[in-house]
């Protein structure tokens, strides 16, 4: 193990770590606060939790969005809910259950001390919500709603419709718009960081570019906070927003920041299928809906051929020629398992000839029997905005014919190591949320995002961070001056400046479908030794196109949402080689992570734990391939077992 | 289906602007607009590349620059002005969701920018909103810490507000409101924030205080008053009722008996 690659999870038994090490770390008085400054990347709900929290402490906070408002972010997006260990339900819900079911579902390969502060803190985020505002789900009581999500026995996701994750950024966003209102924030928003500016080893800074006038500014501090979300968009085609891209996190990890688990992508299972190659982008359907939806194709494959022929309507085929392929293979958890585990299943019924539209890579998640038994208009306050999406994008009414769904890209569990404290192997370089790769293992579970990037702003960064500032009250400002700064600045610029001299024949998009196709094809759903080789050949091919024939047109000192493609694309062509090559290297199966080479007999994952129980961290090397260290994950509380969600 | 497009472009906050016809061909009725915008930008971005046409004098104006981000009718970020709608001839989506099937082989698409004084053009279809951060900033929140606060649920709220907050939370400040209204005004957005904090008992506390703050923003930042047109109810993506308009009123002039 790399002695930088020290997880510094305290000693202790696990409901103790958290506490005893809060007691232990070092605070900043608020005299000395003042003097300190902060800037946090993104403000999606781990940038905007974390800015607002920073600035209420109050030290000296920036904030930069690519977006025009913070509210943008795509934390906005995230549909369903947020978990918390409230047992409010009186289910025999407990800090240790939710602790255990995301270790679980992580497929072993999350630290226990951070899942289990996780899990702790997860309760006082719902408390923090209500206090802002979030009109959550109530019953006729006045008490809070609570609806199952996947890999869960029971009830602990809270939800506001089926817009949680804008309801939750608008109640972070308000925090942050009342500091910014106090001016202990500022906020630079259109505004992309293009890389991190390190002084003896610490990072001081950042380069960004103003993105409505293409300016290239300076900008110090203490401390750097990267929460720029995940990286989904690699595979171009993704639920991820347009705009959101790894960028950040890859000029980090340039840097020398380590980055953890690359090949770690969600597949989410219930998202609209693929209609052409014009697409630019998937809509998801919460996974909320497995509560109600239940998922099948038709047993008899002359009926898969009269409905893509549109002979007949899913609707039409009767009970017993329906194969609900989950309650079948998954007794215990039907509908609601994690997932990955849906995801393949759904591949493994539309492999064997089943998929129920024309491109045949299509199941039913249908509402039907949930219509019949609560009625229409109890549906309908559940699900209303979502079934209304549907009909939207697809000219078909959800509660007449059962949805199309397919999987697609949704996350990437992986991304910047961090140690306990969040910090990343730079010092004074943090990251947190999506961008980290710190807390879901293989797999996340369904309304745990929400949960982590709040925690991580809320209850965790605040504190840790504080350790870290405490031994900086002494040092000025950072001057932008300094030649670290020259530097930065100028390979950014150069980097720019050789894009639009390139001006070679092909659009940005060009290359980012086409890394998007080899990133599905061989680093997807299913992963193999060969594929996996054939994409880091085809990547470095790739990327050598790029770089000699792609055109960005018109200038840098301008809005041009092209060069800002330009910049994104050129970074995901990195990216994508080093998760093949993690890819390649993990040769077992776990989660999200299924190499085809390593299954058990009816196609389930098959893990490794005698060779491939830690934590892949990769550094960078210029110009050489990027090294690979091992962080042991030593589970000392959870009896490791395989995955069973049948029983 | 091909179509003429006459599409708003302009190269600068300073600089006049004026609209180009472009024409579009084989676009599939499942595309959403955006995709169509995308091909156009495609075409036009080839044609800017390729060095035969530009050797023979052929100057491509680039791609047209719109805002977009997660093409699913939340985030809020998309803003085009189509055949003279807001979010173009579809009821409660934005542009993201706005589909081809709604448009005929052969169509004339007009497509503009927001329009406002508040909304100054950035370039071609992108406006400055920064206004709406503004008025958010001078009151739309509830002035809590993080941290020190009661278990969740320590205070019931009849369901029926805490639907009815999030019939008004449901605003993705597109700023469609705004455009659409002869006015000018952001009465819907500001009553959206205004109404669904004081719904709710952990809001009501400076809710006539939050009104008179967020209203003088608004009007300092050059909006118009509200003449109720219901024009923005009309075009709000999420349905958004102009009872929230009310009940920013009753917030805004109890502040004033106060004062």
């Amino acid at each position: 193990m790399s002695e930088k690659l020290n997880s510094k999870i305290p000693e202790g038994p696990l409901s103790e770590k958290w506490t005893k090490h809060k007691a232990q770390i070092r605070v900043v008085s608020p005299a000395n606060k003042r003097k300190l400054e902060i800037i946090v990347i993104g403000t999606g709900l781990g940038g905007a939790s974390a800015a607002a929290s920073l600035g209420e402490l109050g030290y000296n906070v920036k904030v930069f969005c690519i977006s025009d408002s913070p509210r943008r972010a795509h934390s906005i997006a995230a549909q369903g809910g947020i978990n918390a260990a409230k047992n409010y339900p009186n289910d025999n819900d407990s800090v240790y259950r939710l602790f255990y079911d995301t270790i679980k579902g992580g497929d072993y390969r999350s630290r226990e001390g951070n899942v289990y502060r996780l899990a702790e803190v997860s309760g006082l985020i719902i408390d923090q919500c209500v206090a802002q505002g979030v009109p959550f789900a109530r019953e006729y009581g006045g008490l809070l709603d609570n609806r199952s999500f996947g890999g869960a026995q029971v009830s602990r996701t809270f939800y506001a419709r089926g817009q949680t994750g804008q309801q939750l950024l608008l109640g972070a966003y308000a925090a942050l718009n009342r500091q910014i209102a106090k001016g202990t924030v500022k906020s630079y928003n259109r505004h992309e960081m293009l890389d991190v500016v390190l002084i003896d080893g610490e990072a001081k800074g950042i380069i960004a570019r103003n993105l409505e006038t293409g300016e290239i500014e300076r900008h110090g501090a203490h401390s750097v906070v990267i929460a720029s979300g995940g990286y989904g968009n690699v595979f171009f085609l993704s639920t991820n927003a347009m705009n959101s891209n790894g960028s950040a996190a890859w000029q980090c990890f340039k840097k020398g920041a380590f980055f953890g688990n690359p090949c770690f992508a969600q597949i989410h299972p219930t998202c609209i299928p693929v209609h052409g190659e014009q697409q630019s982008k998937l809509t998801l359907m919460s996974e909320s809906l497995r509560n109600d939806g239940r998922i099948w194709v038709p047993k008899k494959k002359e009926d898969v051929i009269k409905i893509r022929e549109k002979k007949i309507k899913a609707s039409q085929i009767p009970e017993e020629d329906r194969d609900y392929y989950l309650e079948r293979r998954y007794p215990a958890f039907g509908n609601l398992v994690p997932r990955d585990v849906a995801s393949r299943a759904a591949k493994e019924r539309c492999d064997a000839g089943f998929g129920v539209n024309e491109t045949g890579l299509a199941v039913y998640l249908d509402f039907k029997t949930s219509i019949e038994r609560l009625g229409k208009k109890t549906i309908e306050a559940r699900y209303g905005n979502l079934f209304q999406m549907y009909e939207k994008i697809t000219d078909v009414n959800p509660y007449e014919e059962p949805m199309m769904i397919y999987p697609a890209i949704h996350y990437t569990m992986g991304g910047l190591w961090v140690d306990y404290n969040l910090q990343t192997t730079i010092p004074g370089l943090y990251a947190i949320g999506e961008a980290n790769f710190s807390d879901h293992g293989g797999n996340r579970l369904g309304a745990s995002a929400l949960m982590q990037g709040l925690a991580d702003g809320y209850f965790v960064l605040p504190y840790t961070i504080g350790d870290f500032l405490a031994g900086k009250i002494q040092v000025p400002k950072t001057d932008i001056k300094h030649p670290a700064f020259d530097e930065a600045e100028k390979a950014v610029k150069d980097k720019i400046t050789k894009l639009f001299s390139i001006k070679g024949s092909q659009p940005v998009d060009y290359f980012h479908k086409k890394l998007g196709h080899l990133m599905w094809d061989y680093v997807g759903m299913a992963r193999n030794e060969a594929g996996l080789k054939k994409a880091i050949d085809e990547i470095k091919k790739l990327k050598e196109e790029f770089w000699k024939n792609v055109f960005v047109p018109g200038e840098n000192a301008e809005f041009n949402q092209e060069v800002e493609k330009a910049l994104r694309v050129s970074d995901f062509l990195e990216l994508g080689e080093l998760m093949a090559m993690d890819a390649l290297n993990r040769n077992e199966s776990c989660g999200g992570h299924f190499r085809e080479e390593m299954q058990t007999e009816d196609g389930e994952t098959k893990r490794d734990d005698q060779n491939y129980m830690y934590v892949s961290a990769w550094e960078y090397k210029n110009n050489e391939n990027p090294v690979l260290h091992k962080e042991p994950l030593n589970y000392e509380f959870v009896k490791i077992a395989t995955r069973n969600y049948k029983d | 289906m091909d179509l003429t497009l006459k599409v708003w472009r302009q190269k600068n906050a300073k600089e006049k602007g004026h609209f180009e016809t472009y024409k579009v061909k084989n676009i599939s009725s499942d595309s959403s607009f955006l995709e169509m915008m995308d091909i156009l930008n495609d075409q036009l971005i080839r044609e800017g590349a390729d060095p035969v046409a530009v050797n023979k004098g052929c100057k491509s104006s680039g791609p047209v620059a719109f805002d977009h981000d997660c093409r699913e009718g939340i985030c809020g970020m998309c803003s085009l002005y189509i055949n003279g709608r807001p979010h173009g001839p579809d009821d409660e989506v934005t542009t993201c969701q706005l589909h081809m099937r709604k448009f005929k082989d052969g169509d004339t698409i007009t497509i503009e920018p927001w329009r406002s004084a508040a909304f100054p053009v950035i370039k071609d279809l992108v406006v400055n909103r920064n206004a709406f951060d503004q008025i958010l900033q001078a009151g739309g929140f509830v002035s809590v810490n993080t941290g020190g606060i009661p278990d969740a649920n320590a205070i019931p709220i009849p369901k029926e507000d805490a639907d009815e907050s999030m019939d008004a939370a449901a605003c993705v400040g597109c700023g469609a409101c705004v455009a659409t209204c002869k006015n000018g005004s952001a009465m819907l957005f500001v009553s959206a924030r205004v109404s669904s904090l004081a719904l709710l008992p952990q809001g009501k506390i400076e809710a006539a205080r939050r009104a008179k703050n967020m209203v003088a923003k608004m009007d300092e930042l050059g909006f118009g008053a509200c003449t109720n047109t219901r024009a923005c109810e009309m075009e709000c993506p999420k349905a958004i009722s102009v009872a929230h308009i009310a009940r920013l009123n009753r917030e805004f002039l109890l502040a004033k008996i106060k004062d």
